[in-house]
């Protein structure tokens, strides 16, 4: 299947600090991978790299061959890579249309017109409800983010990044902070996203990992540990031995 | 109504938006004794409305938006004592593009930084201004400014009237009303919402994609632009200019207004200016030397009890 997001060789210092080293992998359309490690293995690190957040010391970020590696965030986002974040960061002040609302704005171009209200662009308020309606959040549409239970609000999150109409969804941490009897809801969410998108997971939840992924990318101290298929990782050892065997046992 | 009823109608015109024009109109019949205050009144208002676009939707906080005010009153000023350019309307459209482009520039640099960073370089380029019209009084007449300028008629027809004001009343209100079309349709739109987003979480709209930087810019100079008009119309209406139209004093008190009234509104504006004025007015004539104990006593009870201003608190009472 054609790759649709590549890293090569990706290194990323902060002083005499390395977080990221040698990171190469691909994700081809349509695919769903996880990444996991230990809290400090540099799983975000590399969310920030690919989004642009963070510039590598070494390396490249490659979409669809193209090498967007000095590519600000803003044009990344508009070249198709969006991303969730791990603590939620949303326009608290404002309704869960609005959020929405916002993001498709930019998508569609609007974001910068000064002449027509807002409230007359019948395309980004009709393409964000039915975001909402997807995510089963059009019951709190009219609601202020801040007033959400805290699950509700990561359901925002992923209805903002899919406003953006993604060929790449980062989803960093989606399960953080959300009880495990609610994590179904997002399991539904995610299970609806478009089949044609690659979508890299950065997860802590197990449950939720083995259940969602293809294919697993372990990193360990800032660099790749193992990659493989669900199957291939819960049997190797020595990510047992490292990470999975203190994840699973949880 | 459902939300998308609700976002969909938003921008619409409510019949209680009549009221300060009404009420603007009605004062000019009232109170003609008291047109002089009343106009002083409108272009403090106005003033307050350009800072509420950066205040009060981006985020932006500034101490130093006097800068643009005295900008576009010595543009005024210069104009019409050193060239001759005493033309009331395209005096203001000068104004507006002196103040917006120093704006412009000015913002190109500052907004870079934010928080108390961005709080004190404000400070700096307002000071900076003061400092360069103070030393230059060739041209700006120094500490003691530019007294006795003598404007054209309003659209050629309408003298301008330093003892009862009553053409200036009206023209600064024509000229507010006119901005103040400009900053709601501003607001309502899909550019306005983008700034209340960057106000809310500029992190965020950083990962929606959004040129950030360059809306606040923008902004930064609609809003520069708008000062200058203010300041414009203060130089016009009074026929001077002085050092009082750059000052700390201003930047600060228009903040105070805003806070009062409530920012984020567009009608905080009004409300916290005539609150404000008013209780200065009043207390001014009553206690001449400890007037400012009052505005800090209400400023005291706006900080404990209505933190969005007076008119968050009407909200909050009637949600």
């Amino acid at each position: 299947m054609a790759v649709l997001l590549e890293t090569q060789n990706l290194c990323k210092s902060f002083g005499a600090l390395e977080v990221a080293r040698e990171v190469s992998f691909r994700l081809e359309r349509g695919a769903r991978h996880a990444l996991i490690g230990p809290n400090g293995a540099g799983k975000t690190t590399i969310v920030n790299l690919l989004t642009g957040v963070l510039q590598p010391s070494r390396g490249r970020v490659l979409l669809e061959g193209e090498d967007v590696t000095a590519l600000a965030q803003a044009k990344r986002v508009k070249r198709g890579i969006a991303r969730t974040f791990q603590i939620n960061q949303l326009f608290r002040g404002l309704s869960v249309l609005e959020n929405v609302c916002i993001a498709v704005a930019e998508r569609l171009g609007a974001g910068g017109s000064w002449l027509r209200p807002a409230g007359s662009r019948a395309d980004v308020i009709g393409e964000a409800w039915r975001l909402l309606e997807m995510l089963k959040l059009g019951s709190d549409a009219g609601r202020r983010v801040a007033e959400l239970p805290y699950g509700r609000q990561r359901l925002v999150e992923i209805a903002i990044a899919l406003g953006l109409s993604p060929r790449v969804l980062l989803l960093d941490e989606p399960a953080a902070g959300i009880p495990s009897a609610e994590s179904h809801i997002l399991l539904d969410a995610i299970a609806t996203l478009p089949p044609d998108i690659a979508v890299l997971i950065v997860e802590h939840d197990m449950d939720l990992v083995f259940r969602f992924a293809r294919r697993i990318i372990v990193m360990v101290s800032g660099a790749i540990f193992a990659e493989g298929t669900p199957a291939e990782i819960a049997a190797n050892r020595e990510v047992r031995s490292v990470y999975l065997g203190s994840a699973l046992d949880a | 109504m459902s939300p998308v009823e609700r976002l969909a109608e938003r921008h619409h015109l409510r019949w209680w938006e009549s009221l300060p024009w009404v009420a603007a109109l009605a004062a000019f019949f009232l109170f003609p004794n008291h047109l002089a205050f009343g106009t002083q009144l409108l272009i403090t208002i106005l003033f307050a409305l350009s800072l509420d676009l950066v205040l009060g939707y981006a985020g932006i906080i500034t101490l130093g938006h006097a800068a643009f005010f005295g900008a576009g009153a010595y543009a005024v000023g210069m104009l019409a004592q050193h060239a001759g350019w005493n033309e009331p309307l395209s005096g203001l459209v000068a104004a507006a593009l002196v103040a917006g482009a120093i704006g412009l520039a000015s913002g190109l640099v500052l907004l870079r930084t934010h928080g108390l960073t961005l709080l004190m370089l404000t400070l700096c380029t307002m000071a900076l201004l003061e400092e360069s019209a103070n030393m230059a009084h060739h041209y700006t007449g120094g500490f003691d400014g530019m007294p006795g300028l003598t404007f054209q008629p309003i659209a050629g027809a309408f003298a301008f009237d330093v003892l009862y004001f009553r053409p200036q009343y009206l023209y600064v209100l024509a000229v507010l009303f006119g901005c103040f079309l400009l900053a709601r349709m501003l607001v309502h739109s899909s550019f306005g919402q983008s700034l209340t987003g960057i106000r809310e979480n500029i992190l965020r709209m950083h990962a929606v994609g959004a040129p950030v930087r360059a809306r606040l810019v923008i902004v930064y100079t609609i809003s520069a632009a708008m000062a200058g008009v203010a300041g414009g119309l203060f130089t016009q209406a009074n026929a001077y200019v002085n050092l009082s139209t750059l000052g700390l004093e201003r930047s600060a008190g228009v903040l105070i207004m805003l806070i009062l009234g409530g920012h984020g509104r567009l009608y905080g504006a009004f409300v916290g200016a005539v609150a404000y004025m008013m209780l200065e007015h009043f207390l001014a004539r009553a206690y001449p030397t400890a007037w400012q104990l009052g505005v800090g006593l209400m400023l005291i009870l706006v900080a404990l009890y209505a933190r969005n201003g007076i008119l968050g608190f009407f909200k909050q009472k009637t949600a």
